[in-house]
C-alpha cells in the first residue's frame, strides 16, 4: 500500500463522495422521526430519486431540473406516505415498509427504458485547487456541489432543532402530540412537512447515486443504502453530527476494505465485508453512551399514530 | 414485491386462459432471474428469446424471478399453462427446475448452468466462459505497465474461480511478472460497489480492470482514471469507448432456436451441452483498436485456435498457489475438473474467500 499524502487525501475524498447518499437521506430521515413519525420507506424513496433524477437528465439534458426533479418525486411519494398515516392513521411501520416496495417496484417499470443510457458528467467544483494542493486539494475540493451541500446539512440540522422556534415546534410534536396540540399546534401539519422534507431528501439522495456517483440507472441501484442510512439515525440517537459521524465511518470502512483487499492481506473476506458494519455500530454505541442525552434526543412518540379527538 | 404479485396474477389468468384452450400452439417460456433491462445476464437471454420469437415460435417470460420457492410456482405454472419447453436460466432454479419436471413429464425443460438432470425431459447447459478469460488475459498481459490486473469478483463459485485461473494462466504465459489482484464485492450487481472496488484496485496500482459483475460501473471508473477494463456478459463499449479492449458476449440465440425447433419437431433429446467459442455461445465483442494491430491479430489467432481446439485455456503444467502440480505438463484440464475447480493457480494473490 502506498503511503504517500497525496494518496492518503484522495482517498478520504473517496470516503466523503461514498458517504454523501447515507448523509442526506439520514439527515432528511431524522427530521422525520423528530416529528413522530417513522417512515421505513427511506429505501424506496431514495430509488424513486435515483430513477426519477436520471430520467429527468436524459430527457431534458439538464441537470439542475434532474436534482430538482429528483427531489420532488420524493417529495410526492412520500405525500403518499403522509396520508396514509397522518390522514387515514395507518401504521407507521407497515406503511413505511410497502412504501419501499412500492418504490423498488415502480422504479423498476419507469427505469426499462432508461437501462444502458450513459450519464452525463456532474460538473465538480473547483478542480484546479484539487490538483495543484497536495493532500488538503483532493479532500476539500473537486466534489460536486451536491457533496459540500450535504457536509453542511447535518450542522444546519443541529442548528435549526436547536436553536430556532420551528426546531423546538417538531421536537415538541415528537415528545408529545397531545401536549403540542393543545397548545395549539397543528401536529398533523407538522408532521406532514417533516414527512415531505424527508422524502425530498432521500430523492436527493437517490439522484446523487444516479446522477453523481455512478451515472447510470440500473434497477436496485441503491442496494440498501437507504437501510443503512434508517439504522444510522437510530445508533446516532437522533443527533445530525453523530449521522454525520457515523456515514463518515461506514464509507470510510467500506472504501478502505477494498483497498485490504486489493492489497491482499491475509484477513478473512467475509470479516472484512462485515466490518463498516460492525465498526459503525460499536463507535456510534460508544460515543453515544449519555443515557440523559440519548433520552432527551429520542422523539417519544416515535412510530406512533397522534388521532386529535373533536 | 407488487410486481411478483402483479406477476403471479398474470400468470394465473395466463393458466385459466389456456385451460380452457387445450390445443394451444407450440409455445417456449422462460424464466429470468433479473429483469430484461439489466444490460448483462438477463438481457442476453432475452435477445436469444427474442431469436426464438423471430423463428416463428411463440414465447413467454417471467423476469425478476427470486432463486426459491417462488421459482417453482412460476415453473410450475408455465408448465401448466401449456408450455412445451421451459428454460430456466438461473443456477439457482435447478433443484424446482427437477421437482417441476417430474410432474410434468411431456413438457421439455432445460436449465442453464446446473448439473442435476434427473428426469429424462430436463437437459442443461451452460457456456465455456472462461474461453473468453484466457483471451482477456492475453491482451492484459500485454497491455499492462505495472504488471498489476484488477479483477473484481462476485462470489466464490467455480464459475468465477475459473474465471480467474483462465485469465491469470493467459496472463502469465505472455508476461510471466503480471499479479492478479482481486476484491471480492459479495454482490452480482451494486454499481456503488462495484465502483469503489474499481477504484481500488486502480489506486493499489491495478491498470487493467476486469469484472466478474453485472453493472457497467466498473468500465465507467476505469474510462475516468484512463486505465484499461474489459465489458462483462453484453458488450460494454459505449460506456467507456477508450478504456474497454473488447467484451466477452454470451450468445444464447443459436441454442435457444436450436433446441426450440428440436422440441417442436419431436426430436428434442436429453443432453448437457457446454459450449464455447467453437460454437459461438461465447463471442468477443470488435476489438479496440488501442491495442495495436499485431496484438489484434495475435488474439485473434488465439481466439481461433481455441475455437478450433488447437488451444485450450488450461494446458498443462498448472500449478495451485502453494505449487502442487494440478494438471500435468503437455495435458489439459478434463471438463470434470474445469466444473468443480474451487482452487486458485500459482500468481494469484489471497485466499478464496470459504
Amino acid at each position: 500500500m502506498s503511503f504517500d499524502l497525496n494518496f492518503i487525501g484522495i482517498l478520504i475524498g473517496a470516503i466523503m463522495a461514498s458517504s454523501v447518499p447515507l448523509i442526506l437521506a439520514a439527515s432528511g430521515e431524522l427530521i422525520t422521526e423528530r416529528s413522530g413519525v417513522l417512515n421505513l420507506g427511506v429505501e424506496g424513496m431514495m430509488i424513486i430519486g435515483a430513477i426519477s433524477g436520471f430520467a429527468l437528465m436524459v430527457v431534458t439534458d439538464n441537470l439542475f431540473f434532474a436534482v430538482i426533479g429528483s427531489m420532488f418525486s420524493g417529495l410526492i411519494i412520500s405525500l403518499i406516505f403522509g396520508l396514509l398515516t397522518q390522514s387515514l392513521l395507518t401504521n407507521h411501520v407497515a406503511t413505511g415498509l410497502a412504501l419501499t416496495i412500492f418504490g423498488i417496484g415502480m422504479s423498476a417499470m419507469i427505469g426499462k427504458n432508461f437501462v444502458g443510457i450513459p450519464g452525463k458528467e456532474f460538473p465538480l467544483l473547483f478542480l484546479s485547487l484539487k490538483e495543484s494542493i497536495p493532500f488538503l486539494g483532493p479532500i476539500f475540493f473537486g466534489h460536486s456541489i451536491i457533496l459540500y451541500f450535504a457536509f453542511g446539512l447535518p450542522f444546519l440540522t443541529n442548528y435549526f432543532l436547536k436553536k430556532t422556534k420551528t426546531g423546538l415546534i417538531i421536537r415538541a410534536v415528537g415528545d408529545s402530540p397531545t401536549s403540542a396540540s393543545n397548545q395549539g399546534i397543528n401536529v398533523t401539519l407538522v408532521r406532514y412537512s417533516c414527512i415531505l422534507y424527508g422524502g425530498a431528501m432521500c430523492g436527493l439522495a437517490g439522484a446523487y447515486l444516479s446522477l453523481i456517483y455512478t451515472p447510470q440507472w440500473i434497477e436496485n441501484m441503491t442496494g440498501g443504502r437507504g437501510w443503512i442510512a434508517l439504522a444510522l439515525v437510530v445508533f446516532a440517537t437522533w443527533s445530525p453530527i453523530k449521522v454525520l459521524i457515523g456515514a463518515l465511518i461506514f464509507g470510510g470502512i467500506t472504501i478502505l476494505q477494498l483497498h485490504m483487499q486489493a492489497v491482499g492481506l491475509r484477513i478473512p473476506v467475509q470479516l472484512l465485508s462485515a466490518l463498516p458494519y460492525i465498526m459503525t455500530i460499536i463507535v456510534l454505541v460508544v460515543i453515544s453512551r449519555d443515557s440523559r442525552k440519548i433520552k432527551l434526543n429520542t422523539p417519544t412518540s416515535l412510530g406512533q399514530i397522534f388521532y386529535k379527538e373533536k | 414485491m407488487y410486481k411478483l404479485f402483479l406477476r403471479s396474477l398474470i400468470s394465473v389468468l395466463f393458466l385459466l386462459g389456456f385451460s380452457l384452450n387445450a390445443n394451444a400452439e407450440f409455445k417456449v417460456g422462460f424464466v429470468y432471474v433479473g429483469p430484461t433491462g439489466d444490460h448483462g445476464w438477463t438481457y442476453q437471454h432475452d435477445e436469444g428469446r427474442k431469436a426464438v420469437e423471430a423463428a416463428g415460435i411463440k414465447t413467454t417470460y417471467v423476469e425478476s424471478v427470486p432463486e426459491g420457492a417462488d421459482a417453482e410456482r412460476v415453473i410450475r405454472q408455465l408448465a401448466q399453462s401449456g408450455h412445451d419447453l421451459i428454460f430456466t436460466t438461473s443456477f439457482g432454479y435447478m433443484d424446482p427446475t427437477n421437482k417441476v419436471a417430474k410432474d410434468f413429464p411431456n413438457v421439455k425443460f432445460e436449465h442453464a448452468t446446473g448439473y442435476k438432470r434427473d428426469h429424462s425431459n430436463v437437459s442443461t447447459y451452460s457456456a465455456r466462459f472462461y474461453e473468453g478469460r484466457t483471451l482477456l488475459g492475453h491482451m492484459a498481459g500485454k497491455m499492462t505497465k505495472t504488471n498489476t490486473i484488477g479483477y473484481i469478483a462476485s462470489f466464490p463459485i467455480p464459475e468465477v474461480i475459473r474465471g480467474i485461473n483462465a485469465m491469470t494462466l493467459a496472463a502469465q504465459k505472455v508476461n510471466p511478472d503480471i499479479k492478479t489482484k482481486i476484491v471480492w464485492v459479495f454482490t452480482w450487481y451494486d454499481p456503488g460497489k462495484e465502483s469503489e472496488a474499481a477504484q481500488a484496485l486502480i489506486d493499489q496500482g491495478a491498470d487493467i480492470i476486469m469484472q466478474h459483475t453485472d453493472s457497467t460501473a466498473p468500465v465507467q471508473v476505469a474510462e475516468k482514471a484512463g486505465v484499461w477494463s474489459f465489458g462483462q456478459a453484453s458488450d460494454m463499449q459505449r460506456f467507456a469507448p477508450k478504456s474497454i479492449l473488447t467484451s466477452i458476449i454470451d450468445d444464447w440465440a443459436p441454442y435457444y432456436v436450436e433446441r426450440s425447433i428440436a422440441a417442436r419437431d419431436g426430436t428434442w433429446k436429453q443432453q448437457d451441452t457446454w459450449h464455447g467459442l467453437k460454437e459461438g455461445m461465447v463471442a468477443m465483442a470488435p476489438y479496440n483498436s488501442a491495442m495495436g494491430g499485431d496484438l489484434v491479430k495475435e488474439v485473434e489467432q488465439l481466439q481461433k485456435d481455441l475455437a478450433s481446439g488447437k488451444a485450450h485455456s488450461f494446458t498443462g503444467p498448472i500449478y495451485d498457489q502453494k505449487g502442487n502440480i494440478l494438471v500435468a505438463e503437455g495435458a489439459v484440464a478434463d471438463d470434470g475438473m474445469l466444473a468443480g475447480m474451487n482452487v486458485y493457480v500459482k500468481g494469484v494473490e489471497g485466499d478464496i474467500p470459504q
